[in-house]
């Protein structure tokens, strides 16, 4: 008896103490939270390949340019001034002075060249430096003063100002050092792993807003370990965290329902620049019968398959309308770059039949088969786990059998997918998804050159085997070395015309930028592109909670 | 009483699963897409899934699959632990050492992980149907190390048993001894690993289609209509916003493997279970 009350009188102990814990965690004052899912894996940016290591190194480190995420225009940031020379070899920055890094030691020209010396080090293995990397040689960095600074390129880069949205600069007196001091609006306090990362304002932040008043706003900004989506969901509802980056269609959903409407905490931004495609083994030398590797290769196979899937069904049924027909590889969230004259392939059975029928397929019963009798059926890998993905093919699969096809989807952990689609090409057809960081299509070279290891249909070609895609060769060099922005548009344009018409890939659809940001938070410019809700960090503000408040209602 | 009933309810659910073609409202992997979600109506009594394939039918269908060819399964692990056990034990010395040796190597090895292995060098182009068949069949072929312990000990304290002795004694050759003798006497044994296994590749399965890995579309089966209820909050936002009708739709295939579980250990005697 005893010992059931003491048990009792310890539960009551405890279930009053962690409130009061849990309360004494919300009341910390400006300081933003929101969380990252996993520990970052490096703290030095030139290392950096994983989401958590980029939010990090994006909230403490500076950059020469910034690409503006509300209007996709380029901002000076540590350089005030810049010249693009000798046909797109060489750019020249003049310096911000004035500025410190978060020790208090001041940046000079000898900090970019130091970052960029660093970066190009073959020893160093930097994912940054692929970037930078042009026709395969180095890019250097030379000092002209104090304040003025020379990358020089192998070869020209058409639109070079963009890469250095992706350079953090090191300070050059922090040599060795894995968490070295930054320019970013914040500074790394503490981190526990698989637990947090706490930031702190940098004190010698050099930006100031038009009051005069010292940037960042926040005091910090304390970025959780959340493996988990739902639990990062569940505790944004309960107002333990500000702001969720991108949200997938049925938390959105779900978010929208339990708010019922009366806050604003979820957001559909519209089209990003993410999707979900589809592609045929193209591969000549892969394991694949002969008869199949005709059918991939004909245009009027690909096309009609198109044509055969309901995209509007796909964005309506999976992404409840929060996601439109994928056009080709960029949507309309890249407002330069995409062409906005082609449209997506409309749904059209029939017209189907009618291109198959070109290459002699015909209906034999329920079945299609080939000229030579054989029913037209193949597999489509993708990656398990992804629940909206797989619905999708699931789709696919129902509006296939409707021209005939048997359509049969396999599911496979991630290395094996990369394992089949790079080195056995032993796949006939793979579903994933598109991620596009970079809006200019340069950084598109590897996927659109038949050389390009990332020509997924079919990579690493010594020449083009098909007419077109020696015509996408040249149209991306041409893109690639043009210096003049109409002239790369209507190349580009081309090469998204040529896509759409011989369909090496089958643009699915094109999902909406979803994210939840709390009324708590202020001055949010949410954008489409990454990081989309904290891309203005310096410039955020956060209003003190009402006792007790919580975003969502939990009904 | 509870035997009887859960037996009654075994014969049910099986019964329910062979018949699941004929009983089935509606095709299990037909998409209805203007009833994406539906609630349950007397279209579709236990409400629509996510792409508006009636949930009644997929249950039924999973049912099928799941239940049919997990016994399958099991078949083959005791048959396979069967026959190593019993080796294992009648040779003794080296070989036994060998054999054990082997099996403590299979237990230690993270199943899941083998499975993956395994599942990722198969044909690709094979049919649903055919691909879950070969998932049970991995799974059985991947589950005797377990029950073939249990066989090795109980052949081992017959073969010091003194019927044996005089068998010997007579001048019974081995093959008779093992093909004869032993296997009536570890039958029991065997009995209880099978019913063990059921239930035990039933779950394995929904393991596997928990992590999208078990049956492909459109193929149901009971692992893969559960991942339905792996997301927090749509289980929070189902259970205690829906109607009490939609909750139990939602519900219904966990609460069906429970059931089946359930059924499976208490229809038979917990003695042959633990013998």
């Amino acid at each position: 008896m005893i010992r059931r009350l003491f048990l009792l009188a310890t539960i009551l102990a405890a279930a009053v103490a962690l409130p009061a814990r849990y309360a004494f965690a919300q009341t910390s004052n400006n300081e933003l939270r929101f969380a990252l899912r996993a520990d970052p894996k490096t703290f030095n940016p030139l290392l950096m390949a994983d989401e958590p290591s980029e939010t990090v190194s994006y909230l403490t480190h500076g950059v020469l340019i910034r690409i503006n995420r509300a209007t996709q225009q380029l901002q000076p940031e540590l350089a005030t001034s810049w010249k693009v020379t000798e046909g797109g070899r060489k750019i020249t920055f003049t310096l911000r002075q004035g500025v410190t890094f978060s020790d208090g030691t001041p940046f000079t020209s000898a900090d970019v060249v130091y970052t960029f010396t660093s970066m190009m080090d073959p020893k160093l293995h930097s994912p940054i430096a692929d970037t930078f990397q042009v026709d395969g040689g180095p890019t250097t960095a030379h000092a002209n003063g104090k304040y003025e600074v020379t990358i020089a390129f192998p070869a020209p880069v058409a639109g070079l100002e963009r890469l250095f949205d992706q350079a953090p600069i090191l300070s050059a007196s922090a040599s060795g050092k894995e968490a070295s001091p930054g320019l970013g609006p914040f500074m790394l306090a503490e981190y526990k792993a698989g637990n947090y990362v706490l930031l702190h304002r940098n004190s010698h932040y050099w930006k100031h807003d038009a009051q005069g008043k010292q940037l960042p706003y926040l005091d910090a900004v304390r970025l959780e370990i959340v493996p988990n989506r739902d639990l990062e969901m569940l505790r944004f509802a309960q107002g333990e965290l500000h702001l969720i980056n991108n949200l997938d269609a049925d938390s959105f959903e779900r978010m929208a329902a339990q708010n019922g409407g009366a806050s604003n905490s979820a957001r559909d931004l519209g089209p990003s620049l993410e999707g979900e495609q589809m592609w045929f083994n193209q591969v000549a030398a892969s394991p694949l019968p002969d008869y199949k590797k005709a059918w991939f290769r004909s245009t009027n196979f690909r096309r009609a398959i198109s044509g055969a899937i309901n995209r509007h069904d796909l964005t309506r049924v999976v992404y409840q309308n929060h996601a439109s027909p994928g056009v080709g590889p960029f949507s309309s969230a890249n407002k330069f770059w995409f062409n906005a004259n082609l449209k997506a392939h409309p749904y059209d059975p029939a017209d189907a039949l009618r291109r198959l029928q070109l290459d002699g397929f015909h209906k034999s019963g329920p079945d299609l088969v080939d000229a030579s009798g054989h029913v037209v059926e193949f597999s489509v890998i993708t990656n398990a786990g992804n629940q909206s993905r797989e619905r999708v093919a699931a789709m696919i699969q129902q509006d296939l059998k409707q021209i005939g096809v048997h359509l049969n989807i396999v599911t496979l952990d991630f290395p094996s997918i990369i394992t089949r689609i790079t080195q056995s090409f032993d796949y006939e057809a793979c579903l994933l998804g598109l991620v596009n960081v970079d809006l200019d299509p340069s950084a598109q070279m590897n996927v659109w050159m038949s050389s390009g290891e990332n020509h997924q249909w079919n990579p690493a070609q010594k020449t083009p085997a098909t007419a077109w895609e020696a015509e996408l060769d040249q149209l991306m060099k041409k893109q690639a070395t043009e210096l003049d922005p109409a002239k790369r548009k209507a190349a580009f344009d081309r090469v998204q015309e040529i896509v759409s018409e011989q369909v090496p890939f089958l643009y699915l659809v094109n999902k909406n930028a979803l994210t939840a940001v709390s009324p708590a938070l202020g001055n949010t410019q949410p954008s489409v592109l990454r990081p989309q809700v904290y891309w203005n960090a310096e410039t955020l503000t956060l209003a003190a909670p009402a006792a007790g408040s919580k975003q969502l209602a939990m009904k | 009483m509870t035997r009887t009933m859960a037996r009654a309810i075994l014969v049910l659910t099986f019964l329910a699963a062979i018949l699941a073609p004929w009983i089935a409202p509606r095709a299990y992997d037909h998409q209805y897409r203007q009833a994406v979600n539906a609630s349950p109506s007397s279209q579709f009594p236990l409400g629509a899934d996510n792409l508006g394939r009636d949930r009644l039918s997929r249950l039924l269908e999973g049912a099928r699959v799941s239940l049919l060819l997990a016994p399958a399964a099991a078949a083959l692990a005791v048959l396979l632990a069967a026959i190593v056990g019993i080796l294992s034990a009648y040779l003794g010395g080296v070989w036994d050492r060998l054999i054990m040796g082997a099996v403590d190597l299979l237990l230690a090895l993270p199943w899941l992980f083998l499975l993956l292995a395994v599942r990722a060098v198969l044909p690709l182009n094979v049919a649903p149907r055919l691909s879950v068949t070969l998932t049970f069949l991995l799974l059985g072929a991947l589950g005797w190390a377990a029950p073939a312990r249990v066989v090795r000990a109980q052949v081992r304290a017959l073969l010091d048993s003194d019927f044996l002795l005089q068998a010997r004694a007579l001048g019974i050759s081995p093959a008779r001894v093992l093909t004869r003798q032993l296997p009536p006497n570890v039958a029991p044994v065997l009995l209880a690993q099978f019913c063990v296994s059921v239930p035990a590749f039933v779950l394995a399965e929904a393991s596997l289609g928990l992590l999208g890995l078990g049956v492909s579309e459109p193929l149901p089966s009971l692992g893969s209509l559960l991942r339905d209820l792996e997301s927090l909050p749509a289980l929070h936002a189902s259970l205690f916003q829906q109607a009490p009708m939609e909750m139990a739709a939602m519900l219904a295939p966990a609460a069906f493997l429970v059931l089946v579980i359930c059924s499976f250990q208490l229809a038979f005697p917990q003695q042959e279970i633990c013998s």
